[in-house]
């Protein structure tokens, strides 16, 4: 999933500060599961938007509303009818959400409510990691079916670095070295001499390296 | 040049059989050329080639190629590092075809430091490359005077080519293979991080000498000199990969006020002692951080004087 965290609610009251009428808008999605951007997230952002208006003395109107996805423009047209009535709309999806509102409806002022982290996963309750930098050329199988390219700092395809330390990243004591997890379990599994042939350059082309990447498939294109 | 990959002096001495005895040079923090020379100076005479290091720590200083034509100029022969972290392979190319039309026969392939450590953590990091695919690009412009893209190189550049090499980080089996990998790359030489621990030292390249990495390959020890109890507690706990057994602390402790520096330089000549007479060990590389001016001293006490003439 993509994973979010919440922006400051300082800097969420200092983006609408001028509008007296808002409307906060989920997404059930990713944000919804990884507990930032829901339905229930929608109802605690509008109320802390509320309250700390209210205790300035500059009282707001704050609509509540979570479409089934931000990314999808059959949900986003949902907001046809009422979206115009807004001084300012804050999305609290994934850095995708912001931007279909913005583009289906180019008069709203849109702003994002979450700053967009990662895709990855729940490692435990309340714990998400990064596993996929959306390469483009998935190349996990070489790997143990780990990824260096999201997981090692460096992005080494024929690591590790000499800054490997008890299994952790030179970066941090809290960042795992995957590139230790690699050669452990490769070994594990008899594969050592897969990690010893070399790995070539590989081609960004299909990364954002690339450009934007836009995608078409042909039988689904109606 | 006849039989020579580069011709620098650093491959003449290897290749002439005699142990070889390499420095360190950083570039200073802004365009402080006079004391770049007055440091490259002490090591006039005592080293075969003087590493230029590149942004070392991720901190900005002085290019390393800049620093390394200047280091040309007084006379001395740098081995020009190059770390993947500030590059992509475009600049990567260019910068090698830069350096050695200007006069470079050396250079030392590095993933680099992450830019977290350094002074400029806000920096985006490029790492299009690896270190293991920079060596095997230099290699493969200087042996089929290609690019990377397959394109004729229009006069390849004849370098010499190193790679660094960390014995004890971990995991530690694996670093031996990582030291093949290397090679077969296309290093023509190594040069290890700083030896404090000789125990895995040793068992490391007894591992190398068992699988002939030595032969196909100048392996230099790495040597950092400890100045003081503070430095050595800084390397065991700050630096990651680095290995500091604790009784080096206590001997330098033991030592007494004011003479820890010269308990470290003895540590570090009874190394380069034991590494001339180690197999697989064809010299030492010393990394005499911020202490150039003491180079021709340990030099001399490490009877590497005069340097050959090949």
């Amino acid at each position: 999933m993509i994973v979010a965290q919440p922006k400051p609610i300082k800097e969420v009251l200092e983006m609408v500060k001028d509008f007296k009428k808002i409307l906060v808008v989920g997404c059930k999605g990713c944000v919804t599961v990884c507990n930032v951007g829901g339905a229930k997230e929608v109802g605690i952002l509008a109320a802390a938007i509320r309250i700390a208006r209210k205790r300035s003395g500059q009282d707001i109107e704050v609509d509540e509303h979570t479409l089934e996805r931000q990314c999808d423009p059959e949900y986003v047209d949902e907001l046809a009818e009422t979206i115009h009535e807004y001084d300012a709309v804050i999305s609290i999806a994934c850095g995708v959400g912001p931007q279909f509102l913005s583009e289906r409806y180019p008069a709203v002022r849109i702003f994002p409510g979450v700053n967009t982290q990662f895709m990855g996963g729940a490692e435990a309750h309340g714990i998400w990691s990064e596993r996929c930098a959306g390469c483009g050329t998935c190349v996990v199988h070489y790997f143990g079916g780990l990824c260096p390219i999201a997981r090692c700092s460096k992005s080494l395809l024929n690591g590790p670095c000499g800054g490997s330390s008890h299994g952790k990243c030179e970066i941090s004591k809290d960042v795992e070295c995957i590139w230790d997890t690699i050669v452990r379990k490769m070994t594990e599994q008899g594969r050592l001499e897969e990690l010893i042939e070399f790995k070539p350059p590989k081609s960004w082309t299909t990364a954002r390296d690339g450009g934007p990447r836009r995608m078409m498939r042909e039988e689904l294109v109606k | 040049m006849s039989g020579y990959k580069a011709g620098s002096n650093l491959e003449k001495v290897l290749k002439s059989g005699q142990f070889a005895f390499t420095g360190e040079c950083g570039p200073p923090q802004g365009a402080n050329v006079e004391h770049l020379r007055e440091k490259a100076g002490h090591l006039k005479g005592c080293v075969d080639a003087v590493n230029v290091t590149d942004n070392q720590t991720a901190v900005v200083r002085m290019s390393s190629w800049a620093a390394s034509l200047i280091l040309l100029q007084e006379g001395l022969e740098p081995n020009f590092q190059m770390v993947c972290r500030d590059r992509n392979r475009l600049a990567i190319q260019s910068d090698i075809l830069g350096v050695y039309s200007l006069g470079v026969r050396n250079m030392l392939c590095l993933s680099g430091d992450h830019q977290s450590f350094g002074n400029h953590p806000d920096a985006k990091n490029v790492f299009d490359i690896d270190s293991m695919q920079l060596i095997h690009t230099v290699k493969t412009m200087r042996d089929d005077g290609k690019f990377l893209n397959g394109q004729d190189v229009d006069v390849p550049p004849k370098l010499f080519i190193g790679a660094a090499s960390n014995p004890f980080a971990e995991p530690f089996d694996f670093r031996v293979y990582r030291l093949a990998k290397k090679i077969a790359a296309g290093a023509d030489f190594i040069q290890t991080q700083c030896i404090y621990n000789m125990d895995r030292f040793r068992e490391f390249m007894k591992r190398a000498v068992d699988m002939g990495l030595h032969e196909k390959c100048y392996i230099l020890a790495g040597v950092t000199p400890m100045k003081s109890v503070g430095m050595a507690l800084y390397m065991a706990k700050q630096v990651p990969g680095m290995d500091v057994p604790d009784s080096l602390i206590q001997r330098l402790r033991g030592a007494g006020k004011g003479k820890v520096a010269e308990e470290g330089i003895r540590y570090a000549l009874e190394q380069i002692e034991e590494f001339k007479e180690m197999e697989g060990v064809a010299g030492v590389h010393l990394m005499a951080i911020e202490w150039e001016h003491r180079v021709p001293e340990i030099a001399e006490r490490a009877g590497v004087l005069p340097r050959p003439v090949v």
